[in-house]
């Protein structure tokens, strides 16, 4: 499936492990479970983790230097839980790597996922990248400080939304 | 449509400035959006629902419904004259006050909900995040800015809670809803305890206000009284103190089962002490500067709220005494519908909104008009819905009280019954609401109407009705004296009743049922009997709940069941 950043569609670059499989050469996604193994690979590829909902980010802390990314994941759209979790890999952990968010994700929530320090979004083929444009530029203004550490703006918590 | 055109600080709320009415603009304008996706089928209505929930519009047993946010529950008068313009122009003419300060419109069309959010906006007002799993409307005490026993304004952090809380990019797919109330008295009229978070602010040192913060109440299908995380949480940690608390509970706050997904379920499966290790944790890992709320930004706040330009007392209050001397009708109003307030010569007034038969919340345009003409002339332009779904005129000068009663009383705004048993809670119930169990509306018109007579209430004195039709509680029946419950019994509408319940002053109860479910006039029946045991053996100055407490519920359920 292709992968939205900064408002273009890319191609994947990672392969996620298979269970019961070796490690594959190249950029890995591992589950959590695999992460000793795969920081034992020898391999010049990069190394990512897949963090289910239910698991904790502090469990990557020792790792996170060696993590290229984490992709984060939407059981279904209404589950929030990713967005805490992306919110404290970079607020707790200053994780400066790529944070993907995967699975059951609508348009209207990208601007959220942005300011809880998403990078990247694994859509569905054939993705309309307009929709999620919109999504990013519907408001100028949002109401609370973000990672994303935007600007203050006039009265109260206000920040300018980049746009 | 009406419009205003003043460029006054609007009384008792937050001035809209243009980045404001902006933001409202883009919100109305991704509506538009989305309900476009839904009809054109890019959107699932499973995905689309959460959507619409977000902007206060729910698919009901017979049309949507569209819940407007009334923010700490202060409305200007122009914004009431908007909604009478809703209610006549899209609805039957009529809205509905709920139990969250909000109103709403219970025959709206999908199609036309941009249009009326549209002119919903144009006066300041919106229906964002009045449901769906998000940080609903805070609410606050109705007597704000008027109380004579308040210790500070709670609007201005309420506010300020609205703003934060506002498409919130992290809290906006919480497991369920979440509501926060916040009191500036230390006497609790917002129900801090019954609330996901309740806030009791009072004075501390250095002239900056602490808060008391409660955790993990609330009604619904399992009652929980909330318990005390913090006694003394500064000004500027609030938001960053709220903060970990959401994120405990969006981390770890179930979403297997809708029922066990509130925050008081993970309160309890942790343990208050366990769950507050978790929120001190994420409030020590955070950082605390980038949240703090500084006391410059709350006076900001501050500064965009109108105020009152009370006028000196002079003879209010004799005049008051005299009027009331002169007409006894009046006077008995003056003592149930009236609150003392903090200006010299100048009172608090509730307006009932529920006349005898009437449907509890309910508020004709016609109403809405008169009372918007009322706030303009006599209560500096502002009027709050409370959570006891009555409407609260804030600051009326003493001696043109009688007026504001007569035009209320040739109205059918009149009732003279605030804390009486007829004073009831009724959420919409079966006759509106797709979860219902059991017609609210039907029973409550039959309770008011059993007690209608003004000796009657009088002579009973304090009590506290509350109907909801369902297990959700919307009705608050658990906070009630008396609560009762619709329930559907082997297909039939039936009623429980509890006993008990208490939201208000220093106890807090949830009432306790009583037995099986009766019919709706057996209930009816049933509640006049458990009064007669209040009348015949309360103690001199005994409240009813005060005689509940002191008998038990022994007597009262024999009586209840003594001839059903």
């Amino acid at each position: 499936m292709p992968l939205l950043e900064n408002g273009q569609l890319k191609e994947e670059i990672w392969q996620v492990a298979i269970e019961g499989e070796a490690l594959p050469e190249g950029n890995v996604l591992v589950p959590l479970a695999r992460l000793p193994e795969a920081l034992g690979r020898n391999s010049d590829g990069a190394l990512g983790v897949l963090l289910a909902p239910d698991e904790d980010v502090e469990a990557l802390r020792i790792a996170l230097p060696r993590l290229t990314a984490v992709q984060l994941t939407f059981p279904i759209f209404r589950d929030g839980r990713a967005f805490t979790q992306a919110r404290a890999l970079r607020e707790h952990l200053h994780f400066k790597g790529v944070i993907r968010a995967a699975g059951h994700i609508l348009p209207d929530q990208y601007e959220f996922l942005l300011r809880c320090g998403v990078t990247e979004v694994v859509v569905p083929e054939k993705t309309d990248v307009s929709v999620w444009e919109r999504a990013h530029k519907a408001f100028t203004v949002a109401y609370q400080p973000s990672i994303l550490n935007e600007a203050p703006e006039g009265v109260a918590l206000r920040r300018y939304l980049s746009r | 449509m009406p419009h205003s055109s003043s460029s006054v600080l609007p009384v008792g709320r937050y001035a809209y400035d243009a980045v404001d009415k902006n933001f409202l603009k883009e919100r109305v304008a991704q509506f538009k959006e989305q309900v476009a996706r839904r009809v054109s089928g890019a959107l699932t209505e499973e995905e689309f629902k959460p959507l619409r929930l977000m902007n206060g519009l729910y698919l009901q047993l017979h049309a949507y419904m569209l819940r407007v946010a009334v923010p700490y529950g202060v409305l200007s008068a122009s914004q009431l004259r908007t909604l009478a313009y809703i209610a006549t122009r899209y609805d039957r003419g009529y809205g509905h006050f709920t139990t969250r300060q909000n109103i709403q419109f219970n025959w709206i069309k999908l199609e036309e909900t941009p249009e009326i959010l549209d002119i919903l906006a144009e006066t300041e007002m919106h229906a964002i995040q009045t449901s769906g799993n998000c940080i609903r409307n805070v609410t606050a005490d109705q007597f704000a800015g008027a109380a004579a026993d308040e210790v500070l304004d709670p609007r201005i952090y309420a506010e300020i809670l609205r703003q934060w809380s506002t498409l919130h990019p992290e809290f906006t797919f919480l497991p369920r809803k979440f509501k926060i109330a916040i009191s500036g008295s230390p006497k609790d009229r917002v129900a801090a305890r019954f609330h996901d978070i309740g806030l009791m602010a009072r004075q501390g040192e250095h002239g900056r206000p602490v808060f008391e913060v409660y955790v993990g109440g609330g009604l619904g299908r399992t009652p929980v009284v909330g318990s005390k995380l913090r006694d003394d949480l500064p000004e500027e940690d609030l938001i960053a103190y709220l903060e970990a608390i959401l994120r405990v509970y969006n981390a770890f706050g179930r979403r297997d089962n809708i029922y066990k997904a509130r925050i008081k379920i993970l309160v309890q499966a942790l343990g208050v002490d366990k769950f507050l290790e978790h929120v001190n944790a994420e409030f020590a890992a955070m950082d605390r500067a980038k949240y703090r709320l500084p006391d410059t930004l709350v006076e900001a706040i501050r500064a965009r709220f109108g105020h009152p330009a009370f006028e000196p007392a002079g003879d209010a209050a004799q005049q008051l005494a005299q009027h009331r001397l002169a007409d006894s009708a009046f006077s008995r109003w003056v003592d149930t519908n009236t609150h003392p307030h903090k200006q010299p010569g100048y009172i608090a007034v509730t307006v009932s909104c529920k006349p005898a038969g009437g449907i509890p919340g309910d508020v004709t345009s016609e109403q809405m008009t008169v009372l918007a003409d009322l706030a303009d002339t006599f209560s500096f332009g502002e009027l709050r819905v409370t959570h006891l779904q009555n409407v609260v005129l804030g600051h009326v000068r003493q001696d043109k009280l009688y007026q504001v009663w007569q035009t209320l009383e040739q109205n059918g705004l009149g009732t003279a019954n605030i804390g009486f048993i007829t004073d009831i809670i009724a959420c919409p119930g079966l006759d509106y609401c797709a979860l219902a169990n059991a017609r609210s509306i039907p029973i409550a018109q039959k309770l008011s109407e059993r007690f209608a007579s003004a000796t009657l209430q009088k002579e009973i004195g304090a009590l506290r009705l509350n109907i909801s039709g369902c297990i959700n509680a919307c009705g608050h029946h658990h906070a009630g004296h008396i609560g009762i419950l619709g329930v559907d019994k082997r297909g039939q509408e039936a009623f429980q009743i509890t006993l008990g319940g208490a939201s208000d002053q220093d106890v807090v109860s949830i009432g306790q049922i009583l037995g099986s479910a009766l019919s709706e006039d057996e209930t009816v029946d049933a509640v006049a009997r458990i009064v007669d045991v209040y009348l015949a053996r309360r103690e001199p100055g005994e409240q009813f709940i005060q005689t509940c407490r002191r008998l038990g519920t022994a007597p009262f359920k024999d009586a209840a069941y003594a001839i059903a």
